[in-house]
């Protein structure tokens, strides 16, 4: 029956690590700008290969 | 002659019309020279996807910004308040760019860092329209970076407010309570499972097991995430009342330490499940409730109109002095465009001065040489100088200000029902507590402390708390999606209360930026219109933009021989008519006291042939004026004369005041003694001079045309094109009360069935689990529900 507990142990650790993904998430400012953060994805990244040259 | 007619051309960077004469530079035409030196400017750095991704995205340069302007930056004072970080090599700044409205403002603000390698990189909030730019300081100065992005065309605006306090970032504490009180909740009921359905007795351990889990999850809930409601007791206990959240934190005491106390002598499994829960909904009706609106300010004062620094005249040098730092006996130097900060006396130039932000009226006024101007105008056209009288803080505007501001606070220890509510509430449960203790004490006494604590626990007034933040924080959803703006929740509550309504009447009632105009004089004929159109859409003049816009838009006919006397009028030779459109003064040589209303004169050919009158156009407002008049007492108070007395009774009916020549202070005299009269006020208003009066009043609120536009302090923003909905607002504001009290009465029968148990001394947690998630639900649901509904039906 221990195999249970491990089982449940095993879950929590999943759902915690799912707790710090959101924590982290508000931290590092994802939500503070929605609409920008909808546009930026849409560009196209050319900024290295300009920088290198 | 025939007009020469071209067809309409486009500035490739801003989208305006070009004049009749656009400037050419690969293949792309220009309006300006302002544009036409943004658009090289990232055509050389590469950076031409700005144009490809929307179109015609830049701002319109043909005010160009006077060099030397952000000189003030380099004082050492004022740059220390405005860098956020600074380090041996790097500084950051967030700077606030009102300019920023599409995604090619994002893209390119974004790749600041190609324009300018000392730049190390920047950072766009769009909803904030801000910029957050680190850089090279070793290379590049403040002064710099704030050139640079004026360079293309996003003049940062820095004002007064940015010196001193620094602004507190977005609280995301209760986030994370929230987030933490959500896994263990979700933990705990997971766990409780196994218990609610019973375990076999060869499985005893797990039960243990199970328990001490349980316990360890609710320990976070109870040290942290109800951490606002212990702060919210304390607060009112400490000024000897009891609101909602006493009782509250009174039934999460006792759970957790009957809980604790259960599992630990292994009397039972405890009620963590339920704890946890009603943490976690109430947590997520407090931020529903708290929600704030990014890109709107309630708490704007004079300091976010004003400049950070002006330019101080000292032995003929112009000076960058911060404001707060200019004394009364000195000579400032007003450029275009610049807003006057302190009361004085003009003593070389023009004054030509928009006072839209204080009273709204957007068409200029004149002032000569030796008269007084107040702070808060903004000069256009040429330089004046300007002798300061009073210090910025002591200014007629500001010192209006403060006045209005002392008073609120006094005003704010507003009480809502829902605490009345709850009280007795508290006083119903604790006599059945008593009670309830009583009769064990007689029947069976071991029996007291489980059922006194049982029934703590099950009727805790969290169901009425949530139905408040529920009901609250879906109502400040809805007005906010119908362009009505709170402050906060108890907003909604004083708007029900609300039995007067006072209107300002320019630019709240009436739209500063449209009028009705007319013309009046000689018969011209369609041609000469078409000229005057022509001559009138040369000029920048506001009152010059609406008659072209009124007499349709002409770019096409050639003006020659333009001139412009700024504040007087324009003259041009169109189609070799000589046309000239300006004040009587210009037109007729002499001035006319007694004219009523804004005109604009018209000669042709030197020949006096009639005048344009120009009224205030009104917004729509008739249906919610009408649908008003029979349920409040409705006011016009106006800083104008009273010429249009007349067109205003009609709409407000003869039961309505309508006050006429009122200054600000006659307008919060006149709030103060409708609330001596036991009246709960509405103000509606604009301007700066409404600002006293919309803090004085119960529920202020700012009109705005454009929410990003900046509105006076007040309780609530409504934008313009939503006035005729105001009578539908209001309604719903009182609904809302009915609603939360109609969800309290559903709660308190769920509250009768677990006191049922409890009294009996026999709550099982599968009891308490299942009523207090089910009670919750359903409240919330029935909240949205009728909200929603309410809502479909009133608007």
């Amino acid at each position: 029956m221990s195999v249970i507990v491990i089982l449940l142990i095993a879950s929590i650790s999943v759902a915690a690590l799912f707790l710090g993904a959101f924590i982290w998430n508000i931290k590092s400012g994802q939500y503070d700008d929605e609409y920008g953060s909808s546009i930026r994805i849409l560009f196209d990244d050319t900024s290295k290969e300009t920088k290198i040259k | 002659m025939e007009a020469q007619i071209a067809e309409r051309v486009q500035c490739y960077h801003c989208g305006e019309d070009c004049n009749t004469s656009p400037i050419q530079l690969d293949d792309k035409l220009f309006c300006c020279e302002g544009c036409k030196m943004v658009y090289s400017l990232l055509n050389k750095s590469g950076l031409c996807e700005y144009y490809d991704l929307n179109q015609n995205p830049g701002i319109n340069q043909k005010i160009t910004v006077r060099q030397g302007k952000f000189a003030f930056l380099q004082d050492e004072k004022i740059m220390q308040q405005l860098i956020s970080f600074k380090d041996e090599t790097q500084s950051h700044v967030t700077l606030y760019l009102p300019q920023i409205h599409c995604s090619s403002c994002l893209w390119l603000l974004d790749n600041l860092p190609k324009l300018n390698d000392n730049v190390i990189s920047s950072k766009v909030n769009f909803v904030r329209k801000e910029v957050e730019i680190i850089f090279n300081h070793a290379k590049f100065s403040l002064e710099e970076v704030a050139v640079l992005l004026t360079s293309i065309g996003y003049e940062p605006y820095i004002s007064l407010n940015d010196l001193g306090k620094k602004k507190p970032r977005v609280s995301r504490k209760m986030i994370f309570q929230l987030g933490v009180a959500g896994f263990c909740f979700a933990n705990v009921m997971l766990m409780s499972f196994p218990e609610y359905l019973g375990l076999e007795k060869s499985e005893e351990y797990l039960q243990y097991f199970f328990r001490y889990i349980n316990l360890a999850l609710a320990l976070p809930v109870f040290f942290y995430s109800a951490q606002p409601f212990y702060v919210s007791a304390w607060g009112s206990l400490k000024q000897k009342f009891l609101n909602i959240d006493a009782p509250i934190v009174l039934a999460i005491f006792v759970t957790f330490f009957r809980s604790l106390y259960e599992i630990l002598t292994s009397t039972g499994s405890g009620y963590f499940d339920s704890m946890t829960g009603i943490v976690f909904f109430m947590l997520i009706g407090r931020v529903l409730q708290d929600r704030t609106y990014q890109r709107l300010s309630f708490d704007r004062d004079y300091t976010s109109y004003f400049p950070i620094a002006v330019s101080v005249l000292k032995d003929g040098k112009e000076i960058p002095t911060a404001l707060p730092d200019v004394k009364a006996g000195d000579t400032l130097l007003i450029h275009n465009e610049e807003l006057v900060p302190a009361d004085g006396i003009i003593t070389r130039g023009h004054g030509y001065i928009d006072y839209s932000f204080v009273t709204g009226e957007s068409i200029p006024v004149t002032k000569e040489m030796g008269e007084i101007i107040y702070a808060g105008g903004k000069q256009k056209g040429a330089n004046i100088e300007l002798l300061v009288i009073k210090e910025v803080a002591q200014s007629y505007l500001t010192k209006l200000w403060n006045n209005g501001d002392s008073q609120k606070k006094e005003q704010q220890q507003k009480k809502s029902f829902v605490h009345a509510l709850s009280r007795y509430f508290t006083i119903i449960l604790f006599s059945i507590a008593l009670v309830t203790a009583i009769y064990w004490a007689f029947v069976d006494p071991a029996k007291i402390w489980s059922a006194v604590t049982a029934i703590l626990i099950v009727a805790c007034p969290c169901a009425l708390l949530l139905s408040n933040t529920f009901t609250n924080g879906n109502v400040l959803r809805i007005l906010s999606r119908n362009g009505f703006y709170l402050r906060n929740a108890e907003t909604i509550e004083e708007i029900a209360k609300v039995d007067s309504v006072v209107f300002d009447k320019t630019g709240t009632l009436t739209n500063a930026h449209k009028h009705d105009i007319e013309y009046i004089g000689e018969e011209i004929s369609k041609e000469t219109e078409q000229q005057i159109a022509a001559l009138a859409s040369q000029s920048n003049h506001p009152l010059s933009r609406s008659l072209a816009e009124f007499l349709g838009k002409n770019t096409a006919t050639r003006v020659v021989d333009f001139t412009e006397e700024t504040g007087l009028g324009t003259s041009g030779l169109v189609n070799g008519t000589l046309l000239a459109i300006g004040s009587g003064e210009f037109i007729t040589g002499h001035r006319n006291a007694h004219e009523e209303g804004t005109r604009v004169y018209v000669s042709v050919n030197k020949h006096f042939v009639g005048y344009f009158t120009f009224r205030n156009h009104y917004r729509q407002i008739e249906s919610c004026i009408d649908q008003l008049k029979n349920k409040v007492a409705l006011s016009v108070i106006s800083g104008d004369n009273s010429s249009e007395k007349s067109s205003l009774g009609k709409i407000f009916g003869s039961n309505s005041k309508l006050l006429f020549n009122q200054k600000p202070d006659d307008k919060l005299a006149y709030i103060q003694s409708l609330q001596n009269n036991g009246r709960t006020v509405m103000m509606l208003g604009d301007g700066l001079n409404d600002a006293a009066a919309l803090m004085q009043s119960n529920v202020g609120v700012a009109i705005t045309d454009d929410s990003n536009n900046f509105t006076p302090a007040s309780d609530a923003i409504l934008e313009a094109g939503k006035l005729n909905k105001l009578a539908g607002f209001i309604r719903i504001c009182k609904l809302n009360k009915r609603i939360v009290i109609a969800s309290f009465i559903l709660s308190i029968i769920y509250n009768i069935i677990g006191l049922s148990f409890a009294v009996q001394g026999n709550l099982s947690p599968l009891i308490a689990a299942i009523l207090m998630p089910s009670s919750s639900l359903s409240i919330i649901l029935l909240t949205f529900g009728a909200s929603n509904l309410l809502s479909k039906y009133e608007l």
